[in-house]
C-alpha cells in the first residue's frame, strides 16, 4: 500500500496536493482497494464553492456507493477528463492509479490554514494499519 | 479477539489473496480477482464458491414429510427421491422465517418406514430456523443440525459439468436442474452432487465433510485449469443472483415481507393442505396485493442501493429499494424493491432517491440477464 509523503490525507481517506493556492484531490489506494472496481464518478459541483467536509461527488463502486467529501474548503475548478462520462468515462483508472492519472478534482483553496488540520502520510498510514 | 468461524477452506483463500470479510458469523470471501471478472468467469466459462456457511439440517422419521409439509410453502410430497425444491419458511404472520432448499434423500440411511429431508438455510438465520421448526416438531421425525461438519462449495458455470466429469464415473449431464446424486467424485465417497445454485448459469453444488472439502476444492480446480477455473467471492454471488432476480433473504425477503408479495407465488401451494402461514395467505390472495417486488432498470449512472426510497413521479413515496448493483452482464445499473401494486408492470417509470438526486427507472421483467442463444 502506498502513502506518499507529498500528500495530506483525511480519515474519509481523500488525499490533497497542494501547489500554492490550487489542490488537487483524490482518493487513497486504500480507499479504491476497499471499494472495488469503481464503474462511475459523479462530480457536479464545478465551478461552485464548497466548505471543507462537505460532498463534491460520488463514487459508484459494483458493490456500495460512496460520497467524496472535501479535504479543504475551495472552489472546485476542474473535474479529471479521464474519469468524466462526457469526456471518455474511464473511472477503473482510479483503481489503476488513485494517486496519479486517477486524479477527481482540482480546487481554488480558500484558506491555506486549514491544510493543518490535515494528516501526513506517517498519521494516514497509523490510521488504515 | 476473533470470534469469526473459519471454513475449512480460509486458509485456502487467503493465501490466494481473497479479500475477507464478516458474513453470518463467518470470515468468507468477497472476491478474488475482482467482482466483474468472476461473474464474468461464472457466466461464461467456471468459477467455484466456498459456501460452508450455508446451515444444513437433517429431518428424518416416520412422520419427517409432515414436518416439512407444515413448516414450509412448497409441496414436498412432489419430490422424488433425488430431487429438491426451493421453498420458504412462512412465519405465520404474513412474514418469512427463512428460504432453502429442501431436498428428499435416499431412503438408504432411513429405518422402515421413515424418510428423510435434507434442508438447506441461509448461514445468517440458522439458530432461528433451528428453534422454529424444533418448535413446529409435534411428529415422529427428529432434526440434526450437521451444519459445523458440512461443507459445500458450488461449481457454477456453463464449463463446470465438462470440468467436474473428469472427476467422476456418474453421468453429470443426466442429472437434470434440481436433482441430485450421492456418489464419488475426486475420490471422495458420500459427496452430494446437487444441479442447482444461485448464478443462473448452471453447475453443481457439492456437499461433503468438512475435513474432505480441501481436497475436493483442489481436485476441482486442478481439472479445471485447462478451462481457467476461477475462485469466486460472495460478492461476485450477488451480481450473479441479482442479474436473474433471485431473492436474497434479508435484503428482498424478510420477516415482514409476504411470499406472494415477492414473487414467491410458485413455491407457496395453498392447495397442498394446512401449513404454517396459509390461511393467511389465502386471505392476501383474495384481498389482492397492495405491493410487489420488482425488478428495474435506471436510467442513469448511479446505481441503486438497499433502503433508498421509490418514489412516484410526482414525488410521493410508493416504495423501497431491497437490492441493486450495476450489473456485470448489462453493463447498467439494476435493482430490485417493493413497489405500490399500480406501479408493479412492467414499463412502469419509477424514482429512486439516491441522497439529493433522483434516479428515473423503469420497471421490468427479471430475469435481468437471459442467456443467449
Amino acid at each position: 500500500m502506498q502513502y506518499p509523503d507529498n500528500l495530506k490525507y483525511t480519515k474519509e481517506h481523500e488525499w490533497i496536493l497542494v501547489d500554492g493556492s490550487v489542490g488537487i484531490i483524490g482518493i487513497t489506494e486504500f480507499a479504491q482497494s476497499e471499494l472495488g472496481e469503481i464503474v462511475y464518478v459523479e462530480v457536479d459541483t464545478v465551478g461552485e464553492s464548497i466548505a471543507r467536509d462537505e460532498v463534491f461527488g460520488t463514487v459508484e463502486a459494483v458493490k456500495t456507493t460512496s460520497d467524496l467529501f472535501m479535504p479543504v474548503s475551495g472552489k472546485v475548478i476542474a473535474f479529471n477528463e479521464e474519469i468524466d462520462e462526457k469526456e471518455g468515462d474511464n473511472p477503473a483508472v482510479i483503481n489503476e492509479d488513485p494517486y496519479g492519472k486517477g486524479w477527481i478534482i482540482k480546487v481554488e483553496l480558500s484558506d491555506l490554514s486549514e491544510l493543518d488540520k490535515l494528516m501526513d502520510a506517517a498519521a494516514y498510514k497509523e490510521l488504515v494499519g | 479477539m476473533d470470534t469469526l468461524k473459519h471454513t475449512p477452506l480460509t486458509t485456502i483463500h487467503q493465501s490466494l489473496g481473497a479479500r475477507m470479510a464478516p458474513f453470518a458469523g463467518y470470515l468468507m470471501p468477497i472476491s478474488y480477482a475482482g467482482i466483474r471478472e468472476e461473474h464474468m468467469a461464472v457466466r461464461n466459462g467456471v468459477g467455484v464458491f466456498d459456501v460452508t456457511h450455508m446451515g444444513e439440517f437433517i429431518v428424518r422419521g416416520r412422520q419427517a414429510l409432515d414436518l416439512v409439509q407444515a413448516v414450509t410453502s412448497n409441496d414436498a410430497s412432489k419430490l422424488a427421491i433425488g430431487q429438491a425444491q426451493y421453498s420458504c419458511l412462512p412465519n405465520g404472520e404474513g412474514g418469512i422465517v427463512d428460504d432453502l432448499l429442501v431436498y428428499r434423500l435416499p431412503e438408504e440411511m432411513c429405518s422402515e418406514g421413515e424418510q428423510a429431508f435434507l434442508l438447506v438455510v441461509n448461514a445468517s438465520n440458522l439458530a432461528k430456523d433451528w428453534e422454529w421448526i424444533n418448535r413446529h416438531n409435534q411428529y415422529d421425525t427428529r432434526l440434526i443440525d450437521i451444519s459445523d461438519e458440512t461443507g459445500l462449495i458450488a461449481v457454477q458455470g456453463p464449463k463446470a459439468v465438462q470440468v467436474l466429469q473428469r472427476l467422476t464415473d456418474i453421468d453429470l449431464a443426466a442429472i437434470p436442474y434440481y436433482h441430485f446424486v450421492k456418489g464419488t467424485i475426486a475420490g471422495i465417497d458420500n459427496v452430494l452432487i446437487s444441479a442447482t445454485g444461485y448464478t443462473g448459469s448452471g453447475g453443481f453444488e457439492l456437499y461433503t465433510e468438512n475435513d474432505k472439502l480441501p481436497a475436493l476444492w483442489e481436485a476441482v480446480f486442478q481439472a479445471g485449469e485447462p478451462d481457467d477455473i476461477q475462485p469466486a467471492g460472495l460478492g461476485a454471488r450477488d451480481t450473479l443472483r441479482l442479474e436473474m432476480g433471485y431473492c436474497l433473504y434479508g435484503n428482498d425477503i424478510n420477516d415482514t415481507t409476504s411470499p406472494l408479495e415477492a414473487g414467491l407465488g410458485w413455491i407457496t401451494k395453498l392447495k397442498k393442505g394446512p401449513f404454517i402461514g396459509r390461511d393467511l395467505m389465502v386471505a392476501q390472495k383474495e384481498a389482492g396485493l397492495t405491493r410487489k417486488l420488482v425488478g428495474f432498470t435506471v436510467k442513469d449512472r448511479r446505481v441503486p442501493r438497499h433502503d433508498y426510497v421509490i418514489e412516484s413521479e410526482s414525488g410521493e413515496t410508493i416504495g423501497i429499494v431491497t437490492s441493486g448493483t450495476q450489473s456485470p452482464n448489462l453493463d447498467i445499473p439494476i435493482g430490485m424493491g417493493y413497489v405500490a401494486s399500480p406501479y408493479a408492470a412492467a414499463g412502469s417509470t419509477i424514482y429512486v432517491v439516491a441522497g439529493s438526486k433522483r434516479l428515473e427507472a423503469e420497471v421490468c421483467p427479471m430475469p435481468f440477464y437471459r442467456k443467449e442463444s
